[in-house]
């Protein structure tokens, strides 16, 4: 439920559909798509332009600067493109801080050109900001003082007028079919929800009808409910560098089959403090103070669980979360905080629930991870589940500290670092 | 009522307070009765917002409670009516192109929107919206029946209440809380809030929570930088923890993710601490922050701590004493033949996939339901085949040509079927159960099949079963043939069924047109022990009205699909008679 980068491939898939169909214009996009299982035959057959036009060829991977990277194979026919792009393929690259495997790639005709325009339109509170330039390109930012924006309100129709500051250095012939363009552009990005849509360069073909060369995307896929059907067959991927390991990807399916919201994300598998923490808001805070203690390195997951998963459904979240907890026991403590605020109406009890039948059937794993609960929440009921947990921890014979909203809500925090230090300290002496 | 003291109106988003003890709110897609204090009161219901707008003109708030799926359009519909002023949306998803349309209606008509995706916020002492601030027990302890002095403002619904409990314990508790929604594009922001507060005069300090995600801490930078809100702002915004991740991560909130250096939470701490915010060194820091301006506050005589009078005792939801064991309620319902309460309805005990398992019959069932207990093969079997031969009989019936009658009368197929059903008795298919009354007490006092006739005779009671208008001794029941056939060949006991044919032969001497008939046949086929369970509580006609609602049915969608017009009986079959 957020802005969703999606492939330059779709962006440009839709900003030809729908230009046609709102803008009437018919823009000269032609794009292919390549990914690890594409059969290169029926691709032919369906773009028959692969075997007749000189080709461009780029990796679709949702990260930019690609020619700086030696990752753009131009003027390649088309056993060139297919050879570029098995030389490519699954090759793990690295982009600054994060690393990945290359696994999709764009192919277009290859059109010679000579004006190279940027263009950007971008969602804001009171309405869109277009922004222009005549010197786009990959060397944009240092011509960056060239570029124009002008902000359009809410609803505000896209005239020539409103558009004039952009196009006023624009020679006059150009400008008609530039307002076209604009325009248009303008009205698919509202129209399929679009939060950002940027074109750098953009330019004119043979009969100076507008296309774009490098394009990104980002949808608003709480418009799914509605937009999907336009959208059409379209995904969003996972930001580069992100691979989903399978307990990530369980949570992310439940995520999508509930009306609540369950997250994961597995920071560091090897990490010695974990948290399950109840709510968007409370669980950006957990992670803040481990970070404050200093406990960076070891925080092992975001994670929040809201807007009232059932006792069933919490239940097999849990159990996601204690096998990313516990496995690869190397004898040292770890910790896990069950936290939370003070519950406006999740029943605390029910939910607890399910995590308690889940420590219950991982109580093996628990203890074989020497793993130590740090329990603090608070709302509805939550007596009741408190008592829950303790009880738990007598039953089984693992670990649990409970505490309720007369507690600090990020005090256990520091008390499952201090635990681990001294825990440490022990295992230290032990072994002298 | 009294008129609600109508808020200066000012620029968008400098309103002053929005709701008070005499506010009156319109729920949208929520309906309860709710508890004030001890008394019940049930909400007057409309079917549209256009209806209870215009019949109670004084509300002006919209509380709207309906999803993501069609919150937008009830939102716009009532922030176009001039009765409301502010609005409240709950859901969370909707598209963000939506919430802009409804943040430019509501600017242009000077109106305030909290949400979308948010819990609601709480008026001290006045008004609370839905689910904000839980439950009784919490609103005591936040003591949020009376009126703090201070104004709090955070994107997170969670994290408010939290708050509410923080605050009433390092000051004397809120004045107004809100909880503005996690989205990119808040209906209303946090600066909105604050610059709200900044002209509420019980308001004497503000406390904000903002997340990482989004710019909108920066008008409140400019605010208090530019000296529109003068009064203390202790500000925190969470996410500091977002260096730390390699990738973006995609936070619970819409809006909240690890991109972009100006939006981060670091960036956005040190501008608001440069403008003139006090920011504690970490969230673990903010209860004490507050609790050091207020003292501030206090020392210097600008906030006279709010008095904590004992607030009046409201009795316990039954609901939250049954939870915690405090009350035993007895039940007004006893219900044995299922159970429906788990993952998966059981009859009798037995769950649905062990009978779809076990190729479940329609007979299975009945056993379960209506015996409370898994019948034999050859009882299953022949219960079905009661079933298919009582199914139907012909048109002429009583209970067929009544559903007939009712069919071609346009009646809908329940009442046709129901019709028919209700000729069923003594005369017509309900034959069964004083049957085996009958027949049970025969074979129990040992009554000879003449006997058993006499004594039936002379207590003018017809032979029950015993009777079939058109079928005689020459012209058997081929129904009752298979049916006794097939018992004789599996029951292990067919004592009764025996009993009945000697009172058939008997009958069939008195007159030839007396023969079992399928009814006396069925009662046969069960044990002394089952009839005498049986045959008190009267399970046997259910089998011929089950049954027979196959035809029924058959003869009422039979009669729609040859477009029978209305039955008028002929008067030249009726015999007028004074």
């Amino acid at each position: 439920m957020a802005r969703k980068k999606i492939r330059e491939y779709n962006s440009k898939t839709l900003l030809k559909v729908h230009a046609a169909r709102l803008g009437g214009l018919d823009l000269p996009i032609r794009v292919a798509q390549v990914k690890a299982d594409t059969d290169f035959g029926a691709l032919v057959t369906a773009h028959p332009w692969l075997s007749t036009t000189p080709l461009v060829v780029k990796p679709d991977c949702l990260f930019g600067k690609r020619g700086k990277h030696d990752l753009v194979g131009l003027k390649l026919d088309l056993a060139g493109a297919e050879d570029f792009i098995a030389q490519r393929m699954g090759k793990v690259i690295n982009m600054g801080t994060v690393s990945g495997p290359i696994d999709c790639f764009i192919i277009e005709p290859f059109v010679p050109h000579d004006a190279e325009y940027y263009l950007c339109i971008q969602s804001t509170r009171a309405g869109t900001d277009l922004s222009f330039s005549e010197a786009g390109g990959v060397e944009i930012e240092e011509h960056w003082d060239q570029v124009r924006s002008v902000s359009l309100a809410v609803g505000e129709a896209v005239t020539g007028e409103a558009l004039a500051p952009l196009l006023a250095t624009l020679p006059l012939e150009l400008r008609p079919g530039m307002e076209a363009f604009l325009a248009t552009a303008h009205a698919v990005f509202t129209d399929l929800d679009f939060t950002l849509m940027e074109m750098n360069p953009f330019t004119l073909g043979p009969d100076g009808a507008p296309f774009p060369l490098d394009m990104r995307g980002e949808l608003d896929d709480t418009a799914a409910f509605r937009s999907a059907k336009k959208w059409g067959d379209l995904e969003f991927p996972l930001p580069f560098g992100r691979r989903l390991g399978p307990a990530e990807a369980a949570v992310a399916r439940m995520d999508e089959g509930t009306g609540a919201s369950l997250k994961l994300s597995v920071l560091n598998p090897r990490g010695r403090v974990w948290t399950m923490v109840a709510g968007g808001g409370a669980s950006v805070i957990y992670a803040d103070t481990v970070g404050d203690l200093g406990a960076a390195d070891e925080l092992g997951n975001y994670a929040e669980y809201s807007g009232g998963p059932n006792a069933a459904e919490t239940h097999a979240y849990a159990l996601r979360l204690l096998d990313c907890t516990t496995a690869g026991p190397d004898g040292r403590a770890r910790a896990l905080i069950v936290g939370g605020g003070i519950a406006n109406f999740t029943d605390v009890a029910a939910t607890f629930k399910g995590i308690i039948q889940a420590i219950r059937e991982r109580a093996d794993a628990v203890k074989a991870a020497r793993l130590k609960l740090f329990v603090r929440r608070g709302g509805p009921n939550y007596r009741a589940g408190l008592d829950a947990m303790r009880a738990l921890g007598s039953e089984i014979g693992i670990d649990i500290e409970v505490y309720g909203p007369e507690a600090s809500m990020t005090g256990i925090c520091k008390l499952a670092i201090d635990h681990l230090k001294d825990s440490d300290a022990r295992d230290a002496k032990a072994a002298q | 009522m009294p008129t609600s003291p109508r808020p200066s109106a000012g620029r968008y988003g400098q309103a002053g307070q929005l709701f008070t003890k005499q506010t009156q709110a319109i729920f949208y897609n929520w309906f309860q009765k709710v508890f004030f204090g001890a008394e019940e009161v049930a909400i007057p219901q409309y079917g549209s917002t256009a209806e209870a707008a215009k019949a109670h003109p004084k509300a002006d708030v919209f509380i709207n409670m309906a999803s993501f799926r069609s919150a937008y359009e009830s939102t716009l519909e009532a922030l176009q009516l001039p009765t409301i002023r502010t609005v409240a949306v709950i859901a969370e998803g909707v598209p963000e192109r939506d919430t802009k349309h409804l943040i430019a209606v509501a600017r242009r008509g000077n109106k305030v929107v909290l949400g979308p995706a948010t819990v609601g916020g709480v008026q001290a002492g006045a008004f609370k919206i839905a689910d904000a601030a839980g439950t009784l027990d919490n609103i005591l302890a936040c003591r949020l029946y009376r009126p703090g002095c201070v104004g709090f403002v955070s994107k997170s619904g969670g994290m408010s209440n939290e708050l509410y409990n923080v605050i009433a314990r390092a000051a004397d508790g809120v004045y107004e809380g809100v909880a503005i929604g996690g989205d990119a594009f808040p209906g209303s922001t946090l600066s909105d809030h604050c610059l709200r507060y900044q002209n509420i005069p019980g308001v004497a300090m503000i406390v904000v929570l903002g997340e990482i995600g989004g710019r909108d801490e920066y008008s409140l930078v400019e605010a208090l930088a530019s000296g529109a809100i003068t009064k203390p702002v202790v500000a925190w915004v969470s996410g500091t923890c977002a260096t730390l991740f390699a990738t973006e991560v995609q936070f619970g909130h819409a809006g909240a993710k690890s991109g972009g250096d100006d939006e981060s939470a670091q960036a956005k701490n040190a501008a608001l601490a440069a403008a003139g915010a006090v920011v504690p060194a970490s969230f673990e820091d903010l209860e004490a922050t507050i609790a050091r301006v207020y003292r501030g506050l206090v020392d210097a005589g600008r906030v006279t701590p709010a008095r904590d009078d004992p607030p009046p005792a409201v009795p316990e939801d039954l609901a939250a004493a049954k939870r915690a064991g405090r009350v035993r309620v007895p039940t007004h319902v006893v219900s044995s033949i299922c159970d429906d309460r788990g993952e998966e309805p059981t009859y009798n005990g037995v769950s649905m996939s062990e009978l779809m398992q076990g190729d479940a019959t329609v007979a299975d069932a009945i056993g379960l339901l209506w015996f409370k207990r898994r019948l034999p093969g050859y009882a299953t079997k022949f219960i079905e085949m009661c079933v298919v031969l009582c199914a139907d009989h012909g048109p002429c019936v009583s209970g067929a040509h009544n559903t007939i009658v009712t069919a071609r009368a346009g009646k809908d197929l329940i009442s046709s079927l129901v019709s028919g059903l209700l000729t069923i008795g003594p005369r017509f298919g309900g034959a069964i159960d004083g049957a085996a009354q009958y027949f049970k007490e025969a074979v129990d006092e040992g009554w000879e099949p003449d006997e058993f006739v006499e004594k039936m005779k002379k207590r003018g009671i017809r032979v029950p079963g015993i009777g079939h208008r058109i079928k005689s001794k020459d012209n058997r029941d081929k129904r009752v043939e298979l049916l006794q056939r097939y018992a004789r060949t599996h029951f292990p006991s067919t004592r009764y069924l025996d009993y009945a044919v000697e009172v058939e032969g008997y009958t069939l001497q008195k007159a030839a047109n007396l023969v079992l008939n399928v009814d006396g046949c069925i009662v046969g086929m069960f044990t002394k022990v089952e009839i005498d369970s049986i045959v008190k509580i009267g399970y046997l006609n259910g089998l011929f009205v089950l049954a027979r609602t196959i035809g029924l049915i058959g003869h009422c969608l039979d009669q729609k699909r040859l477009g029978q017009p209305l039955y008028r009986h002929p008067w030249d079959d009726v015999l007028y008679t004074k």
